[in-house]
C-alpha cells in the first residue's frame, strides 16, 4: 500500500519512547546544534517572525483585521466548509476502509489505488482536474468556478485519503470474534456495527478526521484556480495570500497566526489521542 | 498496495447482504465523480491529439525552465532532508535531551501549516527589502528569496517532516542492542552506523526520500509566495500549470499537469516496489 502523508494514528509507538535513549554524547551534540541552526533558519524564526508580524502592527491591526466583515465572512465560510468536508470524510472514509477490509469484490486493489490519486497530485493539478470536468469547458456544461460548491469540491478532493488510511490499518486488526460472539448472541448487524465496531474505530476515525480538518482550513493550491477570488469563496490561505500580494504583511500575518493556532492545537490533539491510544495497547 | 491487510483479511462472509451493496454503490458514485471522472477528462485532455499537447509544450523555452527549475529544486530539497532527516530522527530516537518532546511537536507543524503561511514567514524573514535577514543577506551578495536558495528553502519547509515520520518508527522498533552490542566490542560510531544502524532502517529512509522528492516536485503554494513567480525566471512547473490555466492556454497546463502526475506516480511506484520487497524481506 502506498501509504502517503498518513500517520499511522494508532499503529505506531509514540516519537520519544524512553527504550534505548541516552544522553547526548560530543558528536550528537555537535549534531544537535547543527540540526537545531537548520530547522531555526529554516522554520522557528520565519514563523515568529509571522506571529511578530502580527504583534508588531500592535493588538489593533490584529484586531482589526479580524473584526473586518470580509475577514469574518471568509473565516466562516472556511471554517463551515471545513467542518462539513471533514463530517463527509468520516462518513464516507469509514465506508471505503469498510469496503477494502471487509468486502470482496473485483476491482478491490484499483479502489486502493484510487484513494491515493489525490495524495499523488500536486494541489494545483487538483484543481486543474476537477475544472476539467467541472469548469467552464468541461463537457458537463456545468461551471463550479467562482462558487462555494467548487471550493467544497476541491477540499473534499485533497482531502479524501486522510480517514481511509487511518481506519484502514485498525479495521484489519478488528479480531472477528467479538463481532461474532456479538452476532450469535443475537445482536442484530446493526447493533454489532454500534455498539462493537463504531467504538473501536472511533479513535482512528477521529485521527483521521482531525488531520483532514487541519489540511482542509489551510488548504491553497487546489482552491486558488476554482475560487477565483470572487468574494465570499475565498478561504483562508487565499485571503492571506491577496494580503501578501498587497504588500499588506501585517495584514497577512494576522490571519497567517490563526492558522498557525489551529494547525498547532491539531498537532497536538493528535499526538494526545496517539498516545491515548497506543497506552490502552 | 500489496498490503495483506487488506488482501489476505477479507474474512469469510455470508452472501453479500443488500447493505453492502448500498455502501458499494454509494462509494463508487462518490469516488467516480470526486477523482475518477475529472482525471480522466484531464488525462483525455492532454492526449487527445495523440502527443502532441505534450511535445508543443515542451517546445516552449518558459515550460521547460519550469521543469528543470522543478527538478533541480527537488533534488537539492531531498539531498537536505536526507541529512535533516536522518539526524533528527537519531537524536529523537537514541538520545534523551532538553525539549525532545516540543521538538517532535514542531517537526510536525510543517505538513499542518498552509503553504501561503510558509511564503510569508519565509519572505519575512528573507525578503531582501523588508526581511529580517534578507537586507542584510542581500548586501553580502546572497539571495534568498525571489531566487532558487528561496524556492529550495519552501520546498524543504514543507517536506521537512517526511523522512522522519518515516525513520523514527523504524529505528524505535529496532532499539539499540545490537548497536551496544557493536560498540562493546570496540566499533567506533561511525562504523556502528554505517553496518548495524543504515542496514536497518534504509527502507525506511528511502520511502521518506521518495516521498519528499513527490512532495517537492508538486509544491505550490509556499513556492509561488517565495519565488515572486516570474514565469522563465523563478516560475517552477506548478506555478507555470496555474499561469497557463490564467492565460488560457488550458492545453499547456494540461500537459504540464500530466507529467507532473506521471513524475508523482511514478514516486509513488517505486514506494509501492519497495515496501513489498520491504515486507519480503522481513517476512
Amino acid at each position: 500500500m502506498a501509504t502517503v502523508t498518513v500517520p499511522r494514528a494508532t499503529a505506531s509507538p509514540p516519537r520519544g519512547d524512553r527504550r534505548g535513549a541516552r544522553r547526548l554524547t560530543r558528536t550528537a551534540g555537535f549534531g544537535l546544534g547543527l540540526a537545531m541552526t537548520w530547522f531555526s533558519l529554516l522554520v522557528l524564526i520565519p514563523l515568529a517572525a509571522v506571529v511578530v508580524k502580527a504583534a508588531g502592527g500592535g493588538w489593533t491591526t490584529f484586531q482589526s483585521v479580524l473584526t473586518d466583515p470580509g475577514t469574518l465572512v471568509t473565516l466562516r465560510f472556511t471554517i463551515l466548509t471545513a467542518v462539513g468536508v471533514t463530517l463527509l470524510n468520516a462518513v464516507m472514509g469509514t465506508l471505503i476502509a469498510w469496503l477494502l477490509v471487509r468486502d470482496a469484490f473485483p476491482g478491490k486493489r484499483i479502489l486502493d489505488l484510487v484513494i491515493d490519486i489525490p495524495f499523488a497530485m500536486p494541489t494545483i493539478v487538483a484543481g486543474l482536474v476537477l475544472l476539467a470536468l467541472y469548469g467552464h469547458e468541461g463537457p458537463l456544461g456545468i461551471d463550479v468556478s467562482g462558487t462555494k460548491l467548487g471550493v467544497v469540491l476541491a477540499i473534499a478532493f485533497v482531502t479524501l485519503p486522510f480517514v481511509v488510511r487511518a481506519v484502514q490499518p485498525v479495521l484489519a486488526s478488528l479480531e472477528t470474534d467479538v463481532e461474532e460472539a456479538a452476532a450469535s448472541l443475537g445482536a442484530s448487524r446493526w447493533t454489532t456495527l454500534r455498539r462493537i465496531i463504531l467504538p473501536s474505530l472511533l479513535p482512528a476515525i477521529t485521527a483521521g478526521a482531525s488531520l483532514s480538518f487541519a489540511r482542509a482550513i489551510s488548504e491553497y493550491g487546489s482552491v486558488v484556480l476554482i475560487s477565483m477570488n470572487a468574494r465570499g469563496v475565498e478561504v483562508m490561505s487565499t485571503e492571506t495570500y491577496r494580503y501578501i500580494e498587497g504588500g499588506d504583511t501585517a495584514a497577512a500575518a494576522a490571519v497567517a497566526v490563526l492558522l498557525l493556532v489551529i494547525a498547532l492545537v491539531t498537532i497536538i490533539v493528535l499526538d494526545v489521542l496517539q498516545r491515548r491510544a497506543a497506552r490502552r495497547g | 498496495m500489496a498490503d495483506a491487510s487488506s488482501a489476505t483479511r477479507t474474512s469469510p462472509r455470508r452472501r453479500t447482504s443488500a447493505g453492502a451493496w448500498v455502501v458499494r454503490a454509494i462509494v463508487a458514485v462518490y469516488l467516480f465523480l470526486l477523482v475518477l471522472w475529472p482525471t480522466a477528462v484531464l488525462f483525455r485532455g492532454a492526449f487527445a491529439d495523440g502527443l502532441g499537447t505534450i511535445t508543443a509544450a515542451i517546445a516552449d523555452p518558459d515550460v521547460v525552465h519550469a521543469l528543470v527549475l522543478t527538478g533541480q529544486t527537488a533534488v537539492l530539497a531531498v539531498a537536505i532532508n536526507l541529512v535533516f532527516g536522518l539526524g533528527v530522527s537519531l537524536l529523537l530516537v537514541r538520545y534523551d535531551f532538553f525539549g525532545k518532546r516540543v521538538l517532535s511537536w514542531l517537526i510536525d507543524l510543517p505538513l499542518s501549516a498552509s503553504p501561503v503561511v510558509v511564503g510569508l514567514a519565509l519572505l519575512l524573514v528573507y525578503s531582501p527589502v523588508y526581511g529580517w535577514f534578507g537586507p542584510g543577506l542581500r548586501e553580502a551578495g546572497i539571495e534568498v528569496a525571489f531566487a532558487m536558495p528561496g524556492i529550495v528553502m519552501a520546498t524543504c519547509f514543507v517536506s521537512l517532516p517526511l523522512v522522519v515520520r518515516e525513520v523514527v518508527p523504524v529505528l524505535t522498533e529496532l532499539g539499540d542492542d545490537q548497536e551496544q552490542a557493536a560498540r562493546s566490542l570496540g566499533a567506533g560510531g561511525w562504523q556502528t552506523f554505517r553496518r548495524i544502524t543504515l542496514p536497518g532502517i534504509r527502507w525506511a529512509l528511502v520511502y521518506g526520500l521518495v516521498l519528499s522528492l513527490a512532495r517537492s516536485l508538486g509544491e505550490f503554494g509556499a513556492v509561488k509566495v517565495v519565488s515572486g513567480h516570474v514565469i522563465g525566471q523563478t516560475a517552477t512547473a506548478t506555478v507555470a500549470v496555474e499561469s497557463a490555466y490564467q492565460n488560457n492556454n488550458t492545453e499547456q497546463a494540461y500537459a504540464i499537469a500530466v507529467l507532473l502526475v506521471l513524475a508523482t506516480v511514478l514516486c509513488l511506484v517505486v514506494v509501492a516496489i519497495l515496501h513489498t520487497r520491504d515486507a519480503r524481506e522481513k517476512g
